[in-house]
């Protein structure tokens, strides 16, 4: 009994990881590390994992309130991280409704097309609506890092489903 | 078989209006309030300010206090590092105090006499109010550069303030909260400050630029700079005082870049300054 509720107790921490996550990588902004050649986007990676693989654990509320976390901190208009996010979170949402066998090269690819419309939406808002200049090099090698580390990620995220949580919804 | 018209709708729909296995909001529904808060930031409504004020004073003390381990880390590794290097630095200061002993008796026969000649000719004085604020927010992501400051309207801090650190300056106040408030650093692509290049006499303006330096922009005697000039504030514009030291100039395949005095990864405490005009 005491087992089961021992169980019990270390499933519903691990069920808030994704979330803990998402909120240090934005709080601590751990992914937009401060170098010209070398930066990318950990929340990206998160938010389109969690949101493919187990919606349940990151809710879009939550990802909503830490785009708004991020814009606070970064001094970029108020809306327009969330707004990226969910975004991704309906590229992940749409390539799981229509995807019967999952293939980690498709999610992959898919990944990168969601990355890069997001991306050119937020540059285009900021450019065109708020006069806000960033430098294409700086965005252009973010999102490919982002591509890139999302392999590695993804295997660490799906070790971590397989062994601490679990492959399905509740 | 291809995947019908109808078939990309009904996931589309899927993915964005169903609400998903827990969730309590659907996707369009937060989609849409995102995009109504971009579009009441854009055109600056009132009870939006409100909100991103309440929001932003909250947020920014949580991450002081999430930061605060990381920050202690921070300090201790420089500490460390700094005791390895205290011989070295020690001659180095040694050289530089002697340097200093010297100049400092021609800069306060300068001063006096600059004070006097401007008097002569009934020149403008500036006056300042300084308010020290302590960096609460300092981590920069690669697209914006700018910190957060403890100091806010409570404390007269108003727009387009003057932010040094030492003596150098590094930026200007961008947004004012109750209690904090944001500083653009000179480094932000978005920053742009006219200043002199010394002693060239050179006047230009000041952007941030790659690799945290700054570049000189819009100058029109471009040959006349040469490296390792010093950058000055020019005081145009009636923001900041003339004569505020920026940075050396670095020249690098024809790019005038600005290397600031100060590192805007290294600064605990800050001067927020206003300069107000005094005629003689």
């Amino acid at each position: 009994m005491a087992n089961i509720s021992k169980n019990n107790v270390s499933l519903f921490f691990f069920k808030l990881v994704p979330v803990i996550l998402l909120y240090i990588s934005v709080l601590l902004q751990l992914d937009e590390d401060n170098k010209d050649y070398f930066n990318f986007n950990f929340a990206q990676i998160l938010i389109f994992y969690w949101c493919l693989k187990r919606n349940d654990l990151l809710g879009y509320g939550f990802i909503f309130f830490a785009g708004i976390v991020n814009d606070t901190l970064v001094g970029l208009p108020l809306g327009i991280t969330s707004f990226c996010y969910l975004v991704l979170c309906g590229f992940a949402a749409y390539l799981r409704t229509i995807t019967i066998s999952p293939s980690l090269i498709k999610d992959w690819f898919f990944f990168l097309l969601a990355i890069f419309v997001t991306n050119s939406l937020s540059f285009i808002i900021l450019y065109l609506f708020f006069d806000v200049e960033l430098k294409m090099s700086k965005l252009f090698l973010n999102t490919s890092f982002t591509f890139l580390l999302y392999i590695i990620f993804s295997a660490i995220f799906d070790y971590f489903l397989k062994n601490f949580i679990g492959l399905k919804n509740d | 078989m291809e995947p019908s018209r109808d078939d990309f709708i009904i996931a589309i729909r899927s993915a964005f209006l169903k609400k998903g296995n827990k969730q309590r909001f659907s996707l369009f529904a937060l989609i849409t309030i995102s995009l109504i808060f971009l579009i009441f930031s854009k055109y600056n409504f009132k009870f939006i300010n409100y909100i991103k004020i309440g929001i932003n004073e909250t947020v920014y003390r949580a991450s002081f206090v999430v930061y605060a381990p990381f920050n202690f880390l921070d300090d201790k590794y420089f500490e460390i590092k700094n005791h390895f290097n205290l011989y070295k630095n020690y001659e180095i200061l040694n050289k530089d105090l002697q340097n200093l002993r010297k100049k400092k008796y021609e800069s306060e026969f300068l001063i006096s006499e600059n004070k006097r000649l401007k008097k002569v000719i009934e020149d403008i004085y500036y006056s300042s109010d300084e308010i020290i604020a302590k960096v609460l927010v300092d981590k920069q992501s690669p697209f914006l550069k700018s910190v957060v400051i403890n100091k806010g309207s409570k404390n007269n801090i108003i727009k387009g303030m003057a932010v040094l650190s030492e003596y150098h300056l590094i930026g200007k106040v961008e947004e004012v909260n109750y209690t904090t408030s944001r500083v653009l650093l000179l480094s932000d692509l978005n920053s742009k400050i006219p200043v002199l290049i010394e002693p060239e006499g050179v006047r230009a303006i000041l952007s941030g630029g790659e690799d945290n330096l700054g570049e000189i922009k819009y100058q029109k005697e471009k040959l006349l700079i040469s490296n390792e000039s010093i950058v000055y504030s020019s005081g145009l514009g009636g923001i900041l005082k003339a004569g505020i030291p920026i940075g050396k100039i670095k020249i690098n395949n024809r790019k005038i870049n600005v290397k600031f005095f100060k590192d805007f990864n290294q600064i605990s405490f800050v001067k927020v300054l206003r300069f107000s005009e005094e005629k003689n």
